[in-house]
This record gives C-alpha cells, structure tokens and sequence, in this order.
C-alpha cells in the first residue's frame, strides 16, 4: 500500500492522520498526544504544518485559527553531558 | 450539547474520564466538561508511573488494587494502553532512610505487596546503567509489579469507552459558575450552555480551588509548577523506574525508547506560570549522568512543565463535602493522579451511583485538614 508520510520522526502517515481524525481527534494536541507527531526529533518542524492542512481539509477549520501546539526547548536536540557541564554563561 | 444530566464531571483528565467511563456503565448520564483538550493539564504532562510502594497505608492500597486494575485495562476498554510492569526501585542513601523503608516495607508486605530491599551490590541486576557509586546509594527497595502506562492512551480509552456508554464529553468548554439551591447543587454554567444536575464533581486538577470557590468551598490546594525531559529514543536498556526521594529524581525508558524524567529545582514557584528553565534542563542532566554516566552522550530532545496540585498531607481530595450537597471532589492529588486513578474512580462511582461510601473516601475528604492530626505522605518524587 501507497503510504505518505507526515512525520518521518514517528513514521507517521496521511492515513493515519486522517483516520484519527475521523475517530474524533480534532484537536492537534490530541493528534499530537495520539500519535506523536511533533514528539521526535524535528519537533514538529516537519510535520505539523501539514496535520494542520489535513485537519483543515476535514474539519473546515481553518489552519490560522488552529492554535499550535507549545513549541518546547531546547529547539534542538543537545546531550545531556553538554547541559551537565558547568562551564556555562549564567 | 446536553441541558440536563445526572452526573456533570468538570476536567477531561485521566481522572475526570475513567470516572465518566465507571458512571456511564453504571447507566447514569453523565457529561463531562473540559476547558481545553482531553489529558491537557497534569495527565498530559505526567511521568507515566504506577507506584505501590507508599509510606501511607491508604495510598499504598490505592495503589495496589489500582494496579489490579490496570492490569485487565486494555482488555476491558478495548483499546492498548501500553501498561507494562517493570517495577519501581527506589534508591535508598543512609541508614535514617532506611530505617523509614523498613517501616514502609513492613505496612505495604502487609497488604500483601512483593517488594525486595536490595543490597548495592543488586541494584545493577535490576537497573544495568546505573551506577551505584554515583548515585550515592547504600541500598534499594523494588516491586517487580509497580510500572508505566500511557497517560495520554489511557485518557482518550476511557473518554471513547464512556462516549460508546452514552457519555458525553465536551471539550473547549469552559464552565463559569456552579448554582447551587438550599446548599445542593442545581447546576454548571458553561460559556455553552448551562446544564442541570444534582451531582458535580469537581476533577478540574489545579483549577478545582476555583472551581470549589464558585460555592464557596475553600480547598487547601496549591498549584507546583514541575518540569520533566524527554530524551531522544533508544534501544531498551532497564525496565524500571528509578526514583530517589531524597534527590527527588525519578526516570525511566518509555516504551517507543525514550527515557523520561524529572527533579525538583529550587526556581520551582507555587502559582500558574508553565515557563520551563534552563536550571531545571542543568540540574536535571547533572543527576541523571551521576546515577547512569552512559547517558552523558544521549540528546535531550524536549522538556515541559507540568503541575502538582498539592494539598497538605500530599494526599488527593475525594468525596462530597459536607457544606454543598451532590459537591463531589476528585483533586489534590499532588503528583501521584494517573496511578490511583483507576481505584479513585471506581470509589466515587460507588458513592455516586450507589450510595456505598468506604474507609478510604471517609480518610481522604476535606474534613480530615479540620482535624489537627494529619498524616502525611512522605514518599513523594519530582
């Protein structure tokens, strides 16, 4: 089966989307939470411009009245022994 | 939207869901309101964990029967919740500590949970990326059946599971005043409609104290602002959460390979602010490579605030109150709502739909802050 991707981090398909959609996930955080769009690597970079089109295109609401969800730090992924490190500028 | 129900639940958390879930199977009309999204407040933004080992005996059986629960969850709702035991350990650090963990081990084997104290030397059989040194540790306890399930998973089945029951639930409703006649309830006032009932409970997390002022109920709750990571996924390394109550670290692998977690700062603010910081992202990476140094070359991907309603005691808020009749309270759970969940809605359910009130609904009501004795529950992380 022809799938196409949405979320290459989650391997996520159009499909998909649009299925939860259709089981009552209107919301994007919901979608988010349902089916982790947006909880890789790219953080939502990728992939939530386009649920939001998607859900535009099956709810008629529209992608500028869509809130979108809370972009969370750090904007890329860092180790863990970097943020450790005290050499820091507080 | 409904104009009359029975039962009106105001919060689409886990509890607030698995609660109109129980009603609805009992036969009541039930409607829940929730001012954002299902799972938005501290559901959404919780660690994941079931815990059984409690230093209260009330919240220790939650716990344990919860956990009974849990374990049949996916099949009764029909929907996987990713629940998985690979148990708790929790990191003992001194002899005054473990002093404590005797007398907790002692009251939870008494309720007939299996919980191991383990040498240093046996920690690493459980949890192979720690390092016992680091973390400072002279000895752990671990139940093999404490465990993880998926908060999110587990909301939005129970919200499907009541909604096929005959439930509604109205999401981006927010309620602006609860009527009350003769100190009963007559009705929730929505920015939608208003509704009829004679029964609210009050599941609205943080925001049940002002919910509660709507009918001039003071709560002793106290909104904690928390803050939790996530790092990139990885291939599974442990199973178990690993938590410390004096480091206040817990994390653990979630099952698509990300490890979870979180610890308190001292930036930590009582009040509604959910701005994450770079302390908590410093202090956070510091402990955690101090009790797993491997994960020093791992990439934290997100970290997020979330909230504890805390109340006094650390102990949840359950029952009606006996100023307002049909007001029913189902908050303060300050931090551990997700885990006793299951258990917290099927008690209210019997009083609800019932009329059966039992020894732990009667412990864990508001009268017991107008007592001067309260006992407080000291095994609390994050």
């Amino acid at each position: 089966m022809k799938r196409s991707i949405v979320c290459r981090c989650e391997d996520i398909s159009e499909e998909d989307v649009v299925q939860a959609i259709e089981e009552g996930y209107t919301d994007i955080e919901e979608l988010r939470k349902k089916l982790r769009i947006g909880m890789g690597p790219c953080q939502g970079r990728v992939c939530i411009q386009l649920v939001a089109r998607i859900l535009e295109k099956k709810t008629g609401k529209k992608v500028a009245k869509i809130q979108l969800p809370t972009v969370r730090p750090p904007l890329i992924p860092v180790s863990l022994g970097t943020l450790a490190s005290e050499n820091y500028e507080k | 939207m409904k104009s009359k129900a029975d039962v009106v639940i105001i919060g689409g958390g886990v509890n607030g869901c698995s609660l109109a879930y129980r009603l609805a199977k009992k036969g009541l009309d039930v409607v829940v309101v929730e001012k954002k999204y299902l799972s938005s407040g501290a559901t959404g933004a919780c660690g994941a964990g079931i815990r059984q080992q409690w230093s209260t005996r009330e919240n220790a059986s939650l716990a344990i029967q919860s956990v009974k629960i849990f374990e049949q969850l996916s099949k009764e709702l029909g929907q996987d919740i990713e629940f998985r035991q690979g148990g708790y350990l929790i990191a003992v650090h001194d002899e005054k500590e473990m002093k404590q963990v005797e007398k907790n081990v002692a009251m939870q084997r008494s309720l007939g949970l299996k919980v191991a104290i383990l040498k240093p030397e046996e920690i690493t059989d459980v949890v192979p990326i720690l390092d016992v040194k680091g973390m400072r540790a002279i000895g752990a306890t671990f139940c093999p059946t404490d465990g993880h399930a998926n908060p999110f998973k587990t909301t939005f089945a129970y919200a499907d599971a009541a909604r096929r029951l005959g439930a509604e639930i109205n999401t981006h409703t927010t309620v602006t005043d609860v009527k009350t006649t003769q100190k009963a309830i007559r009705a929730v006032v929505t920015d939608q409609k208003t509704i009829q009932t004679s029964v609210v409970v009050n599941a609205a997390g943080i925001y049940s104290k002002s919910i509660a002022e709507m009918v001039k109920i003071k709560l002793p709750l106290c909104p904690f602002r928390k803050e939790i990571m996530a790092t990139e996924r990885l291939q599974p390394l442990f199973e178990a959460m690993v938590i410390s109550f004096r480091d206040g670290i817990y994390f653990s692998q979630q099952k698509e390979g990300q490890i979870v977690g979180g610890i308190p700062i001292s930036e930590e603010k009582v009040g509604y602010k959910t701005m994450p910081t770079f302390a908590f992202l410093q202090y956070m990476a510091q402990t955690l490579t101090r009790y797993a140094p491997i994960l020093k070359h791992i990439n934290l991907l997100r970290h997020w605030t979330g909230f504890y309603d805390v109340t006094p005691d650390a102990r949840p808020i359950l029952g009606e109150v006996k100023e307002v009749k049909g007001f029913l309270q189902c908050n303060g759970f300050s931090g551990h709502g997700f885990m006793i969940s299951p258990m917290v809605s099927k008690l209210l359910t019997d009083l609800i739909a019932d009329g059966k009130t039992s020894e732990e609904l009667e412990n864990l009501s508001l009268e017991r802050f107008k007592s001067k004795k309260i006992e407080k529950e000291l095994s609390v992380v994050g």
